[in-house]
């Protein structure tokens, strides 16, 4: 027998530190990145002082801050495979249980222990939703799909029902400070919540058990069984955090807008998706990252902001996103093709 | 050759239903040794390794590990006491890398956080312990990996845990020659560290090319267990198909009984 030889096995150490670099420069992010950078480049230099000014910058990473919320939540479910149409349902629903709490304790005039109170109560109602979903896919062994396409419509019904379909407001604290302030007249608060909800979950996902089954479950369920993961389990619990962060973007919603309306969020589902597809999570499950997502959410707003600066006709922006998507997965595609073969 | 088995079950006897599956089988795993078990499809070749693995509850027999009777009654109890079964489809997550499928379920922690370079260090070890060259980087992702590379990474996974007793299932069934040879060096390394090893195989050439004993299961009985240097090719394939070979297997009494209660 041959004796051991570790020449051909990468050693730890510096060098691992190495291969890790290595391997961060094949992930889609830096992919994605680059043609985030891009589109930007390509706007700015069109309309350089409206693009490329404090005002627009910021009002680009406002525009982001709930959708990445909420794609923040798809990401963990599309990366066990599954899929969450119920988000911009249950943002709603949640919305309106914020809303409701703290309009029966002052309204208007709330103060913040009633503010926190209904923040509280809000994302509650969304982690509700959230683990309705996962006893749906686990014990009911419904398809994801149709899981959240059901508690979707339920979610939203209940909220109309709640709200007679009139629309609510938000305690004028909760807007002034939460939804339309900027720290050192600079930076939105909600850009900086959503920022700490992609780094504390990101780090979730990249660096904790937690994370780590999350990638087995959506790989090989089988795998993950077998060396005692509790599938089933592990699945309600990323469905309740899918439902947490869609409660936290009811209670952010409901601050920026001072509204419970579904009117903006029927394509919120859409545009999760889209922007942790665009960020490289497969939608075949096992792969993707949190970094991913949150440049996959900026591209489209970055067009859409883009497009409206060039006075570009609205119709074009749905064609601008889609032609986007298509050529980010052809290239995701190309990529992943190379990597394979190696 | 080592006198007391590592593992031995007696009289087992196992029925689904109607069906009696395994009828007083006796067994024995030896350590430092390959024990090839071998047999036509349907006799009970799997049914034995499952219930030794603790998926199948044995209906009556005992179970002894280390000399001492045991209980097995679920597959943690056999990991418990230090078997691993490797099965055919491998289980493991191709999005995955090495380290991340060696230590899946099982994860070295630093507080809350995964302690990947302490992970990474023994996988490397473990790699290294039974000199795989044919890895790259253990941090290759598993859908890259060819079938020998794949089956390599399950059987390290196995020893990983200071498994004892390693069961391989049909270990060379999908690869080609050369990763065929790779993956029987592999088994012979795991025998000479000790390690009581199990091949299950349906290929004579790997059975004699790695085996110090040979068990040959026929229609639910244990036609034979021999050494592997006491018989010949043809021998053993004579107990797989009529469950004897001259004053070898079962006597034609009961050949004839275990065949009429099959058909």
């Amino acid at each position: 027998m041959t004796r051991p030889s570790v020449a051909d096995i990468e050693p730890v150490g510096p060098a691992g530190q190495r291969g890790r670099l290595a391997r961060l420069a094949r992930t889609n992010v830096v992919w994605t990145l680059g043609v985030l950078v891009g589109l930007a480049a390509v706007f700015a230099a069109l309309r350089p002082e409206a693009f490329a000014g404090p005002f627009n910058i910021r009002t680009i990473f406002i525009n982001a801050a709930i959708p990445v919320v909420l794609a923040v939540g798809m990401t963990f479910v599309i990366i066990t495979g599954g899929i969450d149409l119920s988000v911009g349902s249950v943002l709603v629903f949640s919305g309106v249980v914020a809303a409701k709490v703290m309009a029966a304790n002052g309204a208007a005039d709330a103060d913040w222990t009633v503010i926190a109170l209904g923040s509280v109560a809000g994302v509650a109602a969304g982690t509700g939703w959230g683990l309705v979903n996962g006893l749906l896919v686990t014990k009911g062994r419904i398809p994801p799909l149709i899981a959240t396409l059901g508690t979707l419509g339920m979610a939203l019904g209940l909220a109309q029902v709640a709200t007679d379909g009139s629309d609510l407001g938000a305690p004028r604290r909760l807007t002034d400070v939460v939804g339309n302030h900027l720290i050192a007249r600079q930076l939105p608060v909600l850009a900086l919540v959503a920022a700490a909800v992609a780094v504390v979950f990101g780090w979730l996902l990249a660096a904790t058990r937690f994370g780590r089954h999350t990638y087995a479950v959506g790989s090989n369920p089988e795998a993950a069984r077998r060396v005692g993961i509790r599938v089933d389990r592990h699945l309600i619990r990323v469905y309740a955090l899918s439902g947490l962060l869609a409660g936290v973007a009811g209670v952010l919603n409901l601050a920026k807008f001072s509204s419970t309306t579904i009117a903006s969020h029927t394509e919120d589902n859409l545009s999760a998706i889209a922007g942790a597809v665009l960020g490289g999570t497969s939608l075949f499950g096992g792969s993707g990252t949190i970094a991913g997502t949150v440049v996959g959410v900026l591209i489209p707003v970055v067009v859409n902001d883009g497009l409206i600066i060039l006075g570009v006709q609205q119709f074009w922006l749905f064609v601008a996103v889609g032609a986007v998507l298509v050529v980010a997965v052809f290239f995701d595609q190309l990529r992943r093709r190379l990597r394979d073969r190696d | 050759m080592t006198a007391t088995p590592l593992l031995e079950v007696r009289g087992i006897n196992k029925s689904f239903g109607p069906v009696q599956v395994l009828r007083d089988v006796d067994f024995a795993i030896y350590p430092g040794e390959v024990t090839a078990l071998v047999g036509d499809n349907g006799a009970g070749k799997s049914t034995l390794v499952k219930c030794i693995g603790g998926i199948h509850p044995i209906d009556s027999g005992e179970y002894h590990f280390e000399g001492t009777p045991v209980s097995v009654h679920s597959p943690r109890d056999a990991s418990g006491l230090g078997v691993e079964i490797v099965y055919q489809d491998l289980a493991l997550c191709d999005n995955l890398d090495i380290v991340q499928n060696m230590f899946l379920g099982r994860e070295r922690r630093n507080g809350l956080v995964l302690d990947e370079v302490t992970m990474e260090q023994l996988a490397t070890e473990t790699l290294a312990g039974l000199s795989v060259r044919t890895v790259k980087s253990v941090r290759q992702l598993v859908a890259s990996l060819s079938g020998g590379q794949r089956q390599t990474v399950a059987i390290a996974k196995a020893v990983l845990w200071n498994s004892k007793v390693v069961i391989l299932d049909e270990p060379t069934a999908a690869l080609g020659v050369a990763q065929t040879a790779q993956v029987l060096e592999l088994v012979r390394r795991l025998a000479d560290t000790g390690h009581a090893v199990v091949l299950i195989s349906h290929n004579m050439n790997d059975v004699f090319a790695v085996s110090d004993r040979i068990a040959a299961l026929y229609l639910g009985r244990m036609a034979a267990q021999v050494k592997a240097s006491d018989v010949t090719y043809a021998q053993i394939v004579e107990l797989i198909t009529a469950g004897r070979s001259g004053d070898l297997g079962l006597t034609p009494a009961v050949a004839d009984i275990t065949n009429g209660a099959q058909s």
